[in-house]
């Protein structure tokens, strides 16, 4: 009970700091939209208002891609710099239980970009979201959030060691939108990198989201969508002792 | 000094190696030995001081016994538990604060930093009140824990980290350089909140450049310097090795280089140091019992041009600069 409470009062904190930002607030409310805008441009030109659809909800999970990659991989070095790393290492509370609620807090910036995502499509390209399950349309974009927020989790715990490690951020953000099918479908990548595209937990919650707005069952790809989660999870669990154990061993928490 | 019940902290041998890469198409690796098997024990409720310049090697000391680095070799142990092996345990039992403004979240009010590490470091939700409160009070920040930490002074901040570093009621503290940057004022509070833990019974380990703060503070002092402990003793012990001399100081307005290296080589004198102190540079002199050395030190300046001419007693920190420099 005690590390729910724990879990929860971190979370809330952390999503204070997120919020008390003007420039990542900024970059957060923009970004999505910016986004969306450029992907349904690229899709009005066919007029297929499927299309537009297919294209709407695909950037709605953009933007909590993007917001959580990014963050996630300078989460680590932002501590550093305030000079909290060591800190937070230091405290009785394993260090994964200290990045979770962070992740999340950055997840619950990313659910923002989802509904406003949804309401730019619908107030600038007036895409009416023809959903034929709302509750499992939602229960598929809270899954996306949660299993995003888990692989950034994963990317957090990694990039640990590492004082470039918002660089990976960057490099994964891009390739995320084609490997997880967000606005091109996945049947035009090349099948070498199918394999890549399953292993992305969004690949799985993003089809659950279409199924669901299709009236078909939503299920299969979110069980997957969960069980590719939890595998985020325990992996992160597992690395985070072992790469704090060479953090400490080799003396790169401190780097600045 | 040997300690008749079981140490609080206890060092043995401990060394650490940092290892050096540069250059991405032809790589130099580096080794450096930034502690060279320091060993120590600190009594439970007693306060020591580590002492040392830049680079000695006490923020790697610390941090191996406080679980953040791991040793090369050798051992460590805080109240029993090894920081290798035990790590939870060690980490559940003692408090870190290190000096400047680092360390806090800068976003969050002071009340929400406590908060944040209280859950961090266990402390019971139905304590977290009182305590937070009863340690705002103890360092004197009631009336401002609602204020972002952003806009609070370098004082208000080292207070803060003490406080931090209070919550669960650690029966160790480690302080890295805890009042480096603050006022007088701020300093002088500091060093009240610091002997106040001692008066609790905590035990504390202090490393400090301010020799009057450790003079004031310690029981027992190590000198380290390039990583090797070269002294240990109680305050009065140290002074003690130097004295039976005493220390001549010159002004002068500009000391031409070499001065220092030439003036070492003078019979009678132990170290030759020079500080700055406002538009003087005051070359410190201590030297050996009956030793007269003042005419050729003076020699030694040649054209400079010279000040006031003293003699006076052994410091802490004159005993300090003799065991760094030697």
């Amino acid at each position: 009970m005690n590390r729910l409470r724990q879990q929860v009062v971190c979370f809330w904190l952390q999503l204070k700091i997120l919020l008390f930002s003007p420039f990542e607030g900024f970059l957060a409310v923009v970004f999505p939209l910016m986004f969306a805008t450029a992907a349904l441009l690229v899709y009005q030109v066919n007029g297929d208002p499927a299309a537009m659809l297919y294209a709407g909800i695909g950037a709605a999970a953009m933007g909590i891609w993007t917001s959580q990659t990014v963050s996630a991989t300078t989460l680590v070095q932002r501590e550093r710099r305030a000079g909290t790393l060591e800190l937070v290492v230091a405290a009785p509370t394993p260090f994964s239980l200290v990045l979770l609620p962070i992740t999340f807090a950055m997840a619950t910036i990313g659910l923002y970009s989802v509904v406003a995502t949804i309401l730019w499509d619908r107030w600038l390209f007036d895409i009416a979201l023809h959903v034929a399950n709302w509750p499992l349309f939602v229960l598929s974009i809270l899954m996306a959030t949660v299993t995003i927020a888990l692989f950034g989790f994963l990317l957090s715990v990694t990039a640990v060691r590492y004082r470039t490690s918002w660089a990976l951020g960057a490099a994964l953000e891009y390739p995320g939108w084609l490997l997880c099918g967000f606005v091109v479908p996945l049947d035009l990548l090349p099948a070498v990198l199918r394999p890549l595209s399953w292993a992305l937990a969004p690949t799985w919650a993003v089809e659950g989201m279409r199924a669901a707005a299709a009236g078909e069952s939503p299920w299969s790809d979110l069980a997957i969508c969960g069980a590719v989660g939890l595998v985020y999870a325990a992996l992160a669990a597992w690395l985070g002792v072992r790469l704090i154990t060479a953090a400490r061993r080799d003396a790169t928490l401190a780097l600045t | 000094m040997p300690l008749t019940e079981r140490p609080a902290v206890e060092a043995r041998d401990l060394r650490r190696t940092f290892r050096t890469k540069q250059g991405v198409l032809r790589p130099t690796r580096k080794t450096v030995e930034a502690v060279k098997g320091v060993s120590f024990e600190i009594a439970p409720g007693e306060l020591f001081g580590l002492l040392g310049p830049n680079g000695a090697g006490k923020t790697t000391t610390i941090k191996m016994l406080i679980t953040l680095l791991i040793p090369t070799s050798g051992s460590a142990s805080v109240l029993g538990h090894d920081v290798v092996a035990d790590v939870r345990e060690v980490r559940r039992r003692i408090g870190y604060v290190f000096g400047g403004d680092r360390g806090l979240y800068e976003r969050l009010s002071g009340l929400d930093n406590l908060r944040y590490f209280s859950e961090l470091y266990g402390v019971p939700p139905r304590e977290q009140k009182a305590r937070i409160g009863s340690l705002l009070e103890l360092v004197g920040l009631t009336g401002r824990e609602g204020e972002r930490v952003e806009g609070y002074s370098r004082g208000m901040r080292q207070r803060l980290h003490i406080a931090r570093g209070l919550l669960h009621d650690p029966d160790v503290f480690f302080l890295d350089e805890p009042s480096i940057g603050i006022d007088p004022v701020g300093a002088r509070e500091l060093r009240a909140t610091i002997a106040g833990l001692r008066e609790q019974g905590k035990t504390v380990l202090l490393t400090t450049h301010y020799m009057f703060e450790a003079d004031e503070l310690c029981d027992r002092i190590a000198v380290i310097r390039s990583g090797e402990i070269v002294a240990e003793g109680t305050p009065g012990e140290l002074k003690g090795l130097v004295s039976a001399g005493r220390v001549l100081e010159v002004e002068t307005y500009g000391v031409a280089d070499g001065v220092v290296e030439t003036s070492r080589t003078l019979g009678g004198v132990r170290s030759v140091v020079v500080e700055d102190r406002g538009q003087v540079q005051v070359l410190v002199v201590s030297c050996e019992p009956g030793a007269e050395v003042t005419q050729a030190v003076l020699g030694q300046l040649g054209d400079t041009r010279v000040g006031r001419v003293s003699h006076r007693d052994p410091t802490l920190e004159d005993a300090y600069v003799e065991l760094v420099t030697r």
